[in-house]
């Protein structure tokens, strides 16, 4: 107990005094997965949308194989990444293995299918008839999507939350393909598992509680924009 | 209207987040040329020895360092496959395969520590004491004494495995026998919960201690020595290997400058030194 009040003390006392490399690895945890979101919402509406939307042979298998990568363990994601990325590999012209960016890529990889089996369900779950009502009213078919995705926002932002929750919080694969490089790579959760090696537990909990802290403010902002234009 | 402005805020927060990745500094890759990849063993990050000593090197010689901190048994493996430039490592018999083989070249003695078996204050095998690590491991498997094996291909387990191999011992299946498949500082964590004994550096054991209940029951054994090594990786093997700058790292790592912080390296946190440099010394004459 006195451990995890040690924690909160150490840090608030990190926060407070703004140090340096705290700052820095924060400030990149959230770039990165940011960016990894964004992709990632990219990917996932627009997949997730048409799934949604058509009737094709094999839908529910794809369905099926959308909703597992959904549980796509981040440390599968991590090898299956580094293995392309690989000096020798097939990928590796591009140099970038242990990058900032090759942890983009990776966290996509794991956000992704959490996206698009969201957006997917949240576009499914609209009323048939409304499709129905948009394009009788005049609507082209890229209005009807349009107009489809503003309806289904509500559970859309939770599709974003959910990533990039599932992002900020995945070591397995952060760890892989960014190495946790000082002042590079190095990302609150990798980070806080180094710490833990070390025996540092206090300053392993108190970047844990940053890390809490950050996914909280990120989620109120998420929340507050989705809350209010609640349909009433 | 209100919807899509909830909407446009959302997508702006984040094309904002992208812009501003974009444009860091922390982003932006160093010219190609200049990375070199280390692999090395969890120690030398844990210890914090690395992170005092890659600074200094990438000051004087501009190259930028990644640091893959993995067991030795990975990251040879990663040397094996041409996936770093250089290694600093522990696991001897497995490095004079590697160098064999012809992925290694110019190994070189860098430092030793040494392992010690920690167990219980309450010592249930009556291991306290013993000189021979070999004896005492032969004890631990006939009181059948609880035992915490890493399991992971590190240096620390390829050396429990040789002092078993001594002691005539297999404790593979055995009930007394657990793998915990972590790293040393979390192994350690599992055995001190477990009452357990189990084989560990001195440096990670020293810089974890004040959380653990574990004490050193027996060390000093010339087997214990822990002997790590630098290993250049063969761009004969690998062409895309970053050969000078793997020299320069070796070079750095034995020359006077480095050994002399290895010596002192330590000893105002923990009170002793976590390793003593040996560069020019002969593995034989280590720890006489």
């Amino acid at each position: 107990m006195d451990m995890i009040l040690e924690g909160l003390k150490q840090a608030f006392y990190l926060l407070v005094t703004f140090d340096p490399e705290v700052m820095g690895i924060t400030w990149l945890s959230l770039k990165i997965s940011g960016t990894a979101t964004f992709f990632s919402l990219f990917f996932g509406i627009s997949v997730g949308t048409v799934v949604a939307l058509t009737e094709f042979p094999g839908r529910r298998l794809v369905v099926s194989l959308i909703n597992t990568g959904m549980g796509l363990p981040p440390v599968v994601a991590g090898l299956i990444v580094t293995i392309f990325l690989w000096r020798n590999g097939p990928l590796g012209f591009l140099e970038i293995l242990y990058t900032p960016t090759a942890m983009i890529i990776a966290q996509s990889l794991i956000a992704a299918p959490i996206v698009t089996g969201i957006s997917l369900a949240s576009i499914q779950q609209l009323p048939r008839n409304l499709r129905l009502q948009i394009l009788a009213l005049g609507a082209n078919r890229l209005q009807m999507v349009w107009i489809l995705i503003k309806e289904a926002r509500l559970p859309l932002l939770a599709a974003v939350m959910a990533g990039f929750g599932g992002v900020i919080s995945e070591v397995g694969a952060s760890i892989m393909v960014g190495g946790n490089i000082k002042g590079y790579s190095r990302v609150l959760t990798t980070a806080t598992v180094m710490e833990t090696g070390k025996g540092n537990f206090e300053i392993a909990l108190a970047l844990g509680f940053i890390l809490l802290l950050l996914a909280f403010i990120i989620n109120a902002v998420l929340t507050q924009v989705q809350q209010r234009q609640r349909p009433r | 209207m209100k919807m899509r402005k909830g909407l446009t805020w959302a997508v702006g927060l984040m094309a904002a987040l992208i812009l501003m990745a974009g444009f860091s500094p922390a982003q932006a890759a160093p010219v190609k040329q200049k990375n070199l990849i280390l692999a090395t063993t969890t120690s030398t990050q844990d210890t914090g020895l690395l992170d005092y000593i890659i600074p200094i090197f990438e000051k004087k010689t501009k190259y930028f360092v990644k640091t893959i901190a993995v067991g030795s048994g990975a990251a040879m493996a990663m040397g094996q496959k041409g996936e770093a430039d250089a290694l600093l490592v522990h696991s001897p018999a497995a490095e004079k395969k590697l160098v064999e083989e012809g992925y290694g070249v110019n190994r070189r003695l860098v430092m030793h520590n040494d392992f010690v078996i920690l167990g219980p204050a309450s010592d249930p095998a009556g291991i306290k004491g013993m000189k021979s690590a070999t004896e005492a491991f032969k004890k631990l498997a006939a009181t059948g004494s609880l035992f915490m094996t890493r399991a992971d291909k590190s240096g620390t387990h390829a050396k429990e495995m040789a002092i078993w191999k001594a002691a005539g011992v297999n404790p593979e299946g055995q009930k007394w026998y657990q793998q915990t498949g972590l790293g040393m500082g979390q192994t350690l964590g599992v055995a001190a919960e477990k009452k357990a004994y189990t084989l560990s550096d001195r440096g990670t054991y020293l810089s974890m201690k004040k959380n653990l209940g574990l004490d050193i029951l027996s060390e000093g054994d010339a087997v214990l020595l822990n002997i790590y090594h630098v290993i250049e990786v063969n761009p004969a093997k690998w062409p895309k290997v970053n050969a000078p700058a793997a020299k320069a790292f070796a070079d750095f790592m034995v020359s006077k400058q480095v050994q002399k912080i290895i010596k002192t390296f330590g000893v105002d946190k923990y009170g002793s030194p976590l390793f003593f440099p040996d560069a020019g010394k002969k593995v034989e004459d280590l720890g006489k």
